[in-house]
């Protein structure tokens, strides 16, 4: 290990001039940096989220330092607008997940659909070519988000050019209704999270051994028997990583819901950017909400993950 | 050694330069789109101080910033009537003599001593309007002197309305619309008004504040809540659209720049309210931004067609406009919750 070190790190001579493996048995000082951003860019971040959502609402943002379970208890209870009826389940937030629950795994789904074919047709093209497959990937992403949402805004406006297209065309009437929809919602996750989905499963297929396939081709498997049975297992970390990094950060947009929506109705994402940014003002209830996604988000990948152990046990 | 002596030099010369901007630098909090760049250009050449300039969308945005990034990072921000309050209340204000600024006595009688700061001691007014909604004629033609085009609207316009994602104003208006008061504690009014926003919605298209102007522009929307002089922007990119003063009532607001607590340049500060007081300054915002300036002497600057325009010169007989008014802590988290359910 040391010998490996050395070589990169400061010249290992001492002051008394004896050659030495100063990092001899102080590797794990390496690790600080990591440490460092872990602690500074998670642990604390998260603490202080923790912290926020048990404190109560000052009124207008801030907090005043009592402990409270208020907040968890506004997302779970109804309890009227005047606070003393007597509680019953509230379904208001729970319909806001449920909405943001379906809206990115509906945008999972089809990046999924669109973006594994996409990975599979750039990695078997010969090697030259795939570099420029992949620079047309990333070409949108050189543009801002916002900008992005705000484009497609334009596109699919009621006189927008999808709409004067079809109306010139004769094709419809009335212009289609997709601006400040839920399929509007649905269109800008899916085109701001796509390559999350291609680049992972493309990095997975361009790893995978073709001769996987022809051996299975000799072997009599039809072309859909090899793709289920031989690649889509052989490349499924690249499809897992896919899918979390656009189930994840669709569960949080609000740039999507804000624009395209027409911010009618609350994702979870714009429900915490009202507590903090908007009229509401309310950090402790932004921060519960925070923190219960973020458990909900740890349940279901410790589920994966225990899963994930079970069958690698059992299979090998 | 000559090196080290250019590195020093440059190193002494970096920290000059970072002195200069520090001590002459002044930073604004302002609301996107209301005033001209060119009028922070003329600021920084009169007087070499650089102007950074920050944009929020709502008095409620505002509030909610300073509160998280803390005083000391702005030194003028541009509340409305009511949020002046709020942030006196929160310990936001500074205050300054009469006397520190050349250009006191500028300021128009009726904003002189007004509710929301008595003697304008922490304040000076900036643009002063109205909020109601524009209807485009074109898909339109009926009756448009009343809210009911927002809340209860004809079949032309279902489906077609954007209402402002401003909760005090959006409230306040809908409160008009209904006749009663805006911080009522009365139960049945209160959820009288809930029922009756969340039928409203089922015809409204979208929430938007920073895009009212461009939906009504574009006929994404037929018909929209809109501030006035905005509004006048928005018919200059589309004929068809009319402001309109509704019978129900409407509201009225104006906006001051404020000196804020720790303001870490309060002389550039002071300095700047000087210039907006100044009635040319006073007049080419009100030129760009369409509203009504709180300063006297800005008549001969004024473009032509905003001495009668139809937004800023509401008909004879149109009721006289509200001030949105500023509720008791256990009052006002009724009404958010009203917004949130609304929202939901």
């Amino acid at each position: 290990m040391a010998g490996i070190i050395k070589p990169t790190g400061k010249p290992a001579k001492l002051a008394d001039g004896t050659q030495t493996s100063i990092v001899d048995g102080r590797q794990h000082l390496l690790l600080l940096p990591a440490w460092l951003i872990i602690g500074v860019l998670l642990v604390i971040p998260v603490l202080l989220m923790l912290t926020y959502s048990f404190l109560v609402q000052d009124f207008r943002g801030g907090v005043i330092w009592e402990f409270s379970l208020e907040a968890y208890d506004q997302f779970f209870f109804d309890r009227g607008l005047f606070g003393d009826e007597p509680p019953s389940i509230e379904w208001t937030y729970i319909g806001i997940f449920w909405r943001s629950f379906v809206q990115a795994l509906l945008a999972m789904i089809f990046c999924f659909l669109i973006g594994f074919p996409t990975a599979y047709f750039i990695a078997t093209r010969p090697q030259k070519s795939r570099a420029f497959w992949l620079f047309l990937v990333t070409i949108p992403y050189w543009v801002n988000l916002l900008i992005r949402t705000v484009s497609m805004k334009f596109l699919i406006r009621d006189n927008g050019p999808i709409n004067t297209w079809l109306l010139s065309g004769g094709i419809i009437d009335e212009p289609i209704g997709m601006i400040n929809t839920g399929f509007a919602i649905q269109l800008g996750l899916f085109y701001s999270y796509l390559p999350f989905m291609v680049l992972p499963i493309y990095a997975s297929i361009e790893r995978y051994n073709f001769a996987l396939s022809e051996a299975a081709a000799d072997l009599y498997s039809s072309r859909w028997m090899t793709l289920f049975k031989i690649v889509i297992p052989s490349v499924r970390p690249g499809i897992i990583a896919g899918c979390i990094l656009v189930f994840i950060p669709s569960l949080g947009a609000f740039l999507a819901p804000d624009l395209l929506g027409g911010a009618k109705n609350f994702m979870i994402g714009s429900l915490v950017e009202e507590q903090f940014k908007g009229q509401a003002g309310d950090w402790p209830f932004g921060a519960a909400v925070s923190m219960i996604l973020l458990s909900i988000i740890m349940v279901i990948l410790l589920f994966y993950a225990r899963a994930q152990n079970r069958q690698n046990d059992g299979g090998h | 050694m000559r090196k080290f002596a250019t590195l020093m030099g440059a190193a002494a010369m970096t920290v000059s330069f970072a002195q200069a901007a520090s001590a002459e630098k002044l930073t604004i909090y302002h609301w996107f789109e209301y005033i001209p760049q060119e009028l922070l250009n003329e600021f920084t050449a009169e007087t070499g101080i650089e102007v950074v300039m920050d944009t929020y969308d709502s008095n409620e945005a505002l509030l909610a910033n300073l509160k998280a990034t803390g005083m000391g990072s702005y030194d003028i921000a541009f509340p409305s009537d009511y949020m002046i309050n709020i942030m006196r209340d929160e310990g936001m204000l500074d205050t300054f003599k009469s006397s520190e600024l050349s250009n006191f006595d500028n300021i128009q009688e009726q904003w002189l001593n007004v509710s929301f700061d008595m003697g304008r001691q922490s304040s000076v007014p900036y643009q002063w309007g109205s909020t109601s909604f524009m209807v485009d004629r074109e898909a339109y033609s009926g009756d448009i002197r009343t809210s009911d085009i927002i809340f209860n609207p004809p079949e032309e316009l279902k489906g077609k309305i954007n209402v402002l994602d401003t909760a005090g104003e959006t409230l306040a208006f809908a409160s008009l619309y209904m006749g009663i008061p805006q911080c009522s504690n009365d139960r049945s009014q209160l959820k009288k008004l809930s029922a009756m926003l969340e039928g409203a919605k089922e015809n409204w298209a979208s929430f938007n504040s920073d895009g009212a102007k461009d939906v009504l522009a574009s006929g994404d929307v037929a018909a929209g809540m809109i501030w006035n002089g905005f509004g006048a922007k928005a018919r200059a990119e589309r004929a068809s659209l009319e402001y309109s003063y509704p019978k129900e009532g409407y509201l009225v607001w104006a906006d001051s720049a404020v000196l804020l607590k720790d303001a870490p340049n309060r002389d550039a500060a002071l300095k700047f309210m000087d210039f907006l007081l100044e009635p040319e300054v006073a007049a080419a915002i009100t030129n760009y931004a369409r509203y009504t300036a709180g300063v006297k002497g800005v008549e001969e600057f004024l473009d032509e067609e905003l001495v009668t325009s139809p937004e800023n010169n509401p008909p004879a007989d149109a009721p006289a406009g509200t001030f949105v008014e500023v509720c008791a802590p256990e009052t006002q988290a009724l009404y958010d919750a009203i917004w949130t359910q609304l929202k939901k």
